[in-house]
């Protein structure tokens, strides 16, 4: 995702005080190669808006309403370069860890901006390439330890379900994806189900399957399938296969 | 614990400053003459160290009815009836050491001589028993001031620790850095808008200097400190931040620890209307009923946002200034429900005397 012909740099501000984008607005007016394509005042615009303008710049703020910075990061993935903007200094490691080009502190300086923007123009002409590691993972990544996931974020084109996981029933890997159910419908996001896995509550979740996690609360018996395996019926009715290792992890966890 | 039998040293204390005691009941036994020396001290001695341990017990009657709560009648009753039964214990005790005695032949005939003495042992018993009762009251009396005295140090300590607490809050910094960040960007496009916020930041800030030092402040002294936060958030969050008040006139006198509040609103604004699309409402309400001022803050917030750090550091920082000024005299009360926060603080309706 390079300039467009014109060699214009298409940027997109994010932040939910006006007055905050338009310091940002005057400091972007200074170059004439960069074009404002949109400005966002919550998370889930600027989702929307990424995904349709496919910008090269984001400056994103991090506390939003909605989603925040890290979340909207996660659901637009790798492309534009990312600067964040923020009045709170410690998600500075974190944001590196998803490789924002530039953590900038509010009240910005232009100086301080004139350096960040000049790193992004150094990514935009691939001296510095951009990491091609899925966001997702990174974003997951850099969570902060010992904390688990309460929601997740899923896009589906430009719009955005926040799925709290105590709605989530169960998750299905599939290649790349995975599909989340919850209330009767089944979201598609590029992570893996590892990854996933690690981010939720263990006392909560369960891998029963190589393919498969599973809310305990959702589980309503579990019988014998053949030889070898089980079949975890869920409350609403859906079945799941559970392999050996899931059913010893599923009995170490009911002897609990 | 009984104060005396739970250590070593005070338990030899107190059977030493028996020895006078034991002594005085060897005289008195030997003044009506019927008895020898080495008869009244064959007899004293042991009867006193029996009788010290007798009249330990008196340290949990005296315990079970407190001088202060407990009625004179039930006082007189409670302590001479266990005087009556230590006496007769040691009466019983006595007998027995005196046939005992008797039937060796060197106290031979001693129960005979020794029997006219029983009534003086018997206003002895009652005596004594009666003066170790007045001697716990007197122990329990000082443990008592002792505790105030550690209970009202805690108290002291944790106001101290909740003050300088406050004062480290009382400035969240990132409430300073948006404003500055607000107002770096009106000085591009409005000088005279820039120049106020200057103020009001400045005004905010000059009132909370100074005042983590006072124990209370007038509810409008507070309110005033408020209005200045929010005027400056209005000029950060524009027309998303609502402001909506319903303070009785009579309340503003009242009195407050400083900051109190404050702390409540900034979180009304930085975990509730900072996460709304749309903005909301900071609902403040005050009335003073039934010698009780009663202070709610409400503000719309977004259910479906993740919960941060911070937002539980406020409240229990409020909930710990009124425990350790109030004591059970206070509420606190924390709801949310229907996309509405809301906290209930009430406080008795008290006013300091102060200089008009």
């Amino acid at each position: 995702m390079s300039r467009d012909a014109a060699g214009k740099i298409r940027a997109v501000i994010v932040d939910d005080e006006e007055l905050a984008r338009q310091v940002l607005r005057e400091y972007l007016s200074a170059h004439r190669e960069v074009e404002i394509a949109a400005e966002c005042a919550n998370g889930f615009e600027a989702v929307k808006v990424v995904s349709e303008t496919s910008p090269d710049l984001i400056l994103l703020d991090i506390q939003m309403p909605k989603l925040d910075g890290f979340e909207v990061l996660e659901l637009i993935g790798a492309g534009p370069a990312v600067v964040f903007v923020t009045a709170f200094d410690d998600y500075a490691i974190r944001a590196f860890e998803v490789h924002a080009v530039d953590y900038l502190l509010k009240p910005v300086s232009s100086e301080r901006f004139e350096a960040a923007f000049a790193r992004v123009k150094e990514r935009l002409s691939g001296k510095s390439p951009a990491v091609k590691i899925p966001v997702a993972e990174l974003a997951a990544a850099a969570r902060p330890p010992a904390q688990y996931l309460d929601r997740i974020p899923v896009r589906d084109g430009a719009r955005v379900f926040i799925i709290p996981v105590s709605k989530l029933d169960y998750v299905e890997a599939q290649d790349d994806y995975v599909a989340l159910a919850s209330e009767g419908k089944k979201h598609l996001k590029q992570q893996t189900i590892a990854n996933l896995e690690a981010a939720l509550d263990p006392a909560r979740f369960l891998r029963i399957h190589r393919s498969y996690i599973v809310n305990l609360d959702r589980v309503a018996k579990v019988e014998p399938y053949g030889k070898e395996s089980h079949v975890a019926t869920l409350s609403g009715g859906v079945q799941l296969p559970v392999s050996r290792a899931g059913y010893a992890r599923l009995r170490a966890f009911l002897d609990r | 614990m009984h104060p005396i039998l739970g250590q070593f040293r005070r338990l030899a204390l107190y059977l030493l400053a028996w020895t006078p005691i034991a002594a005085l009941l060897a005289l008195l036994l030997h003044m009506p003459g019927a008895l020898g020396w080495r008869d009244v001290i064959a007899l004293a001695v042991p009867l006193s160290l029996i009788y010290a341990f007798v009249c330990l017990s008196a340290y949990y009657s005296c315990r079970a009815t407190a001088l202060e709560t407990s009625g004179l009648v039930r006082l007189l009753l409670t302590h001479l009836t266990a005087a009556l039964v230590a006496t007769w214990i040691w009466l019983g005790v006595a007998r027995l050491l005196e046939v005992e005695l008797a039937a060796t032949p060197m106290f031979a005939g001693l129960d005979q001589r020794v029997a006219s003495a029983t009534p003086l042992l018997f206003g002895t018993g009652i005596l004594l028993y009666l003066l170790s009762v007045a001697f716990y009251y007197v122990l329990l009396a000082l443990e008592a001031s002792r505790e105030a005295e550690s209970r009202a140090l805690r108290a002291s300590i944790l106001a101290r620790d909740a003050e300088l607490r406050a004062l480290k809050a009382q400035v969240n910094p990132h409430f300073l850095f948006n404003s500055l960040n607000s107002i770096s960007a009106l000085t591009a496009s409005d000088a005279p808008k820039a120049r106020e916020m200057c103020i009001l930041l400045g005004d905010f800030l000059r009132r909370t200097l100074g005042l983590g030092e006072k124990a209370v402040i007038p509810f409008e002294e507070e309110m005033s400190l408020i209005h200045a936060f929010l005027a400056v958030e209005k000029i950060r969050f524009g027309a998303r931040l609502r402001m909506q008040e319903e303070i009785e006139a009579e309340t503003l006198a009242l009195d407050i620890p400083p900051l109190l509040l404050q702390p409540l609103v900034e979180n009304a604004v930085a975990h509730g209307v900072a996460n709304l699309v749309e903005g909301g409402a900071i609902r403040l309400e005050a009335h003073s009923r039934h010698g009780q001022l009663l202070i709610v803050v409400e503000n719309s917030y977004d259910p479906d946002a993740p919960v941060r750090r911070r937002s539980g550091v406020g409240l229990a920082n409020v909930r710990q200034r009124l425990d350790a000024r109030y004591g059970n005299r206070a509420a606190f009360n924390v709801a949310a429900g229907g996309g509405i926060f809301r906290v209930s603080i009430t406080v008795p309706a008290e006013k300091e005397a102060r200089p008009a």
